[in-house]
C-alpha cells in the first residue's frame, strides 16, 4: 500500500504513476466501444483500417441503411425485443417480490426445505434446462405458435429467475421486523402486512430487480435464438445476426449502425443509473 | 428446520382453542397457509420448468428422441449416447478441450485484472467514482450480439487491431479465422469484462480494516509484503467468491463463441464451446437425446468443479471471526 496522507502531496514522477495507468487502462477498455460507435458512420472500406474512432467521410445512411436492410423492418425486431423485455421485468418483479416475502418473512412448514433448493436453482445453467423445455413448450403448442414469446416470458411469471428471489430476500431481512410486528399487532394479516409495510419498502429491491431483468433479457441470445424461429418474430439480438449471413462488405456499415442502437438501451440504462448498478452487483454478487 | 419439528399427527387443531406451539408467538399462526399462498408461483415454476424438465431430460438422455418422430416411436437405447459421447466423437471431446482451455485462462486472468484494477482504484480519489462505473461498462454490454460481431471486426484481417500492431512493426493475421488464435480473441473479449468482479473486490477491500495495515506497517513491512500477508489473506472470502463465480460463468460461455464462429463453433472446431456444441447438436441437428446427455454430464461436471473448488478452498479461505 502507498502511504500517502490525505491532503496536500508533493509532486512527484511516482504519484503520476496511477492517473497514467488508469488513463492507459481507460483507453483499452473503452476502445472498442469508441470505434463501434465512429465506424458506424464510417463508409465499408473505411470501417476496416481506419483504427481512429473518428471517420474520415462522415456516412450517416449506415442508420437508415441498417434499418431496412432486410426485409423485415429493424423497427419490428426492437419493438418485439422491447416488448419480451418490458413483460419480463413486470413478470419478475411481482412473482419473485411473491417469492420472496414468504422466504424472508413469512413462517411456514418446510420452508428451510424449500429456501435450500431455490439456492441450489440459482447455479442451474440454463443450458442445461433448454432442451427439455423446448420440448415441453414446443408439446403446449407454444414453440411456433401464433405468439412464441410464451415460452420465454411464462417462465418469469412463475419467479424462476432465482436471483432476484435471493436478491429481495436479502432487501428483505434487512427491513426491520419491529414493522410487520407492529401492523400484526394492528390486526393485519400476512397478506395486509404484505401490502402495506412490505411492499411499499422494497420499492429499492424491485427497481433494481426491474433494471436488471431488463438489461439481462435485452442481451439474453441464447433462449431468444432457441425459441423464435420465424423472421417477423425475431428480436434485436437474433435478427443481428443475420449480418453475419448477409455476407459483403456492403453490410458492415448497417451492421455498425444497428449494433450501436441495440447496445443504446442497455447504455442508457447504465448512465441514468450508473450508481445502482453498481452497488447492485456489490452486494449481491450479480453479473453484468 | 421445520421438517423435524414434530410428527404430524400432533398437528395443532384449528381454532381458538388450539394448543400454541412452544416458543412461537401467537401473531405467526396463520403464516403457513399464507406462506404456501406467497410460494405458489414459485412452487409451480419449480415443478414446471425445473423439476419435471430435468426428469425429463434425463429420460431423454436414454432415447434417440429427435423431435420429428412421434412420442410413441422413441426408441430407449440405454447408454448409446454416452457411449458415443465418450467413445466415437472426436467433435465432443474437442468442446470439452475448448471449454476447459477457455474457463481455465480466461477465469484467472479476468480476476487477476479484476483484483489489480480494484487495487487501483481502492483508494477514493477525484475521478474514482467515474473509472468504476467505465471499467464497468464492459460487463453489462459485453454479453450481447453486438460486441461479439465487433469483435469480429476488430479482429479480423483487415481489423483495427492489426492496423494499430502495424505501428509497432507487428504483422497481423485474420485472428477470428486462424485456429491457433480464435479461441484466444474469445478470451480476450472475456478479459475485457472484468468490470463485474472487480466491483465485488472494490466492496471487499473497504471491509478491510485499516488498522491491520498500520500495525503491518509498525511492524515493518513494506506494500508487498502488506498486500500478501494482509489484503490477500482478508480478500480470500470474496476472491473465493468470483472465483466460483466466474469459473461456472466461465463453462457457459455461448454468445461470443455463437457470433464469432457464425454459429459453427469453427475454425476447425477451435471455438467450439461445450455449449455451443450443444446447441448444434440438439437445435440444428435435433439430436435431443444426444443434447440431453451433454447437458447431464454438463451440469454433473459443473458440480463437481464446484465441489472441489469448496474442498480447496478450505486450505485458502479465511473467514475472520464474526459474520460479514
Amino acid at each position: 500500500m502507498v502511504t500517502v496522507v490525505a491532503g496536500r502531496r508533493p509532486f512527484t514522477p511516482r504519484s503520476l504513476i496511477r492517473p497514467a495507468v488508469l488513463l492507459l487502462l481507460t483507453a483499452l477498455v473503452l476502445y472498442p466501444l469508441v470505434w463501434m460507435l465512429g465506424s458506424s458512420f464510417k463508409a465499408p472500406e473505411e470501417i476496416l483500417n481506419n483504427v481512429s474512432v473518428l471517420p474520415e467521410n462522415w456516412t450517416p445512411g449506415n442508420y437508415p441503411d441498417g434499418w431496412t436492410h432486410f426485409d423485415v423492418g429493424f423497427g419490428r425486431y426492437f419493438l418485439n425485443s422491447f416488448m419480451v423485455a418490458a413483460l419480463t421485468v413486470v413478470a419478475n418483479c411481482v412473482s419473485c417480490l411473491l417469492a420472496a416475502y414468504a422466504f424472508a418473512r413469512l413462517r411456514f412448514r418446510l420452508r428451510g426445505f424449500w429456501f435450500a433448493i431455490m439456492i441450489g436453482t440459482l447455479l442451474l445453467p440454463s443450458h442445461v434446462l433448454i432442451v427439455p423445455q423446448f420440448v415441453m413448450f414446443r408439446s403446449f403448442g407454444w414453440v411456433g405458435g401464433p405468439w412464441p414469446y410464451l415460452p420465454l416470458i411464462v417462465p418469469h411469471m412463475l419467479a424462476t429467475d432465482a436471483f432476484f428471489v435471493f436478491l429481495m430476500v436479502q432487501f428483505m431481512r434487512g427491513i426491520p421486523r419491529e414493522l410487520d410486528d407492529a401492523a400484526k399487532i394492528d390486526g393485519c394479516t400476512a397478506y395486509s402486512a404484505f401490502r402495506h409495510v412490505i411492499l411499499p419498502l422494497s420499492r429499492p429491491a424491485l427497481v433494481s430487480t426491474a433494471i436488471f431483468s431488463f438489461i439481462w433479457t435485452w442481451n439474453d441470445f441464447f433462449r431468444q435464438l432457441v425459441y423464435l424461429s420465424d423472421l417477423e418474430k425475431y428480436t434485436a439480438p437474433v435478427a443481428l445476426t443475420l449480418f453475419i449471413d448477409s455476407t459483403g462488405q456492403s453490410a458492415v456499415g448497417p451492421m455498425f449502425a444497428m449494433s450501436v442502437l441495440s447496445l443504446a438501451p442497455v447504455f442508457l440504462f447504465f448512465v441514468a443509473f450508473q450508481r445502482l448498478l453498481v452497488e447492485g452487483i456489490n452486494t449481491t454478487g450479480l453479473k453484468g | 428446520m421445520a421438517i423435524t419439528t414434530r410428527p404430524p399427527t400432533q398437528r395443532p387443531q384449528p381454532g381458538p382453542a388450539a394448543p400454541q406451539r412452544r416458543g412461537r408467538p401467537a401473531r405467526h399462526r396463520d403464516d403457513g397457509r399464507a406462506g404456501y399462498v406467497f410460494l405458489t408461483p414459485w412452487l409451480i415454476g419449480f415443478a414446471a420448468v425445473t423439476a419435471i424438465p430435468m426428469l425429463m431430460s434425463l429420460y431423454l438422455s436414454f432415447t434417440d428422441y429427435d423431435i420429428l418422430t412421434p412420442w410413441s416411436e422413441v426408441k430407449w437405447i440405454g447408454l448409446d449416447n454416452y457411449q458415443r459421447m465418450f467413445g466415437d466423437d472426436p467433435a465432443y471431446w474437442h468442446a470439452v478441450r475448448v471449454t476447459l482451455i477457455f474457463a481455465f485462462i480466461a477465469t484467472p486472468l479476468k480476476l487477476g485484472s479484476a483484483l489489480g484494477v480494484a487495487l487501483l482504484l481502492n483508494r477514493s480519489f477525484r475521478g474514482s467514482g467515474l473509472f468504476r462505473g467505465l471499467f464497468y461498462l464492459p460487463s453489462l454490454l459485453g454479453g450481447s450480439v453486438a460486441l461479439a460481431m465487433v469483435w469480429h471486426s476488430m479482429f479480423d484481417r483487415s481489423g483495427s487491431i492489426n492496423a494499430i500492431l502495424g505501428w509497432f512493426g507487428i504483422e497481423g493475421k485474420a485472428w477470428v479465422n486462424d485456429p491457433d488464435t480464435a479461441l484466444g480473441t474469445l478470451i480476450l473479449l472475456a478479459i475485457w469484462q472484468f468490470g463485474a468482479p472487480m466491483v465485488i473486490f472494490l466492496a471487499g477491500l473497504k471491509q478491510v480494516p485499516n488498522e491491520l495495515y498500520e500495525a503491518a506497517e509498525v511492524d515493518g513491512a513494506g506494500a508487498l509484503r502488506q498486500f500478501l500477508s494482509v489484503t490477500l489473506p482478508m480478500l480470500s472470502p470474496v476472491i473465493f467468491f468470483n472465483l466460483v463465480l466466474e469459473t461456472i460463468h466461465g463453462f457457459q460461455g455461448f454468445t461470443s463463441a455463437f457470433v464469432l464462429s457464425g454459429g459453427t463453433g469453427g475454425p476447425v472446431d477451435s471455438t467450439l464451446m461445450y455449449t455451443l456444441y450443444l446447441y448444434i447438436r440438439g437445435f440444428a441437428n435435433y439430436e435431443m437425446g444426444y443434447a440431453s446427455a451433454m447437458a447431464w454430464v454438463f451440469l454433473l461436471t459443473i458440480g463437481l468443479v464446484t465441489v472441489v473448488l469448496f474442498r480447496t478452498g478450505r486450505f485458502w479461505v479465511h473467514y475472520s471471526d464474526g459474520d460479514d
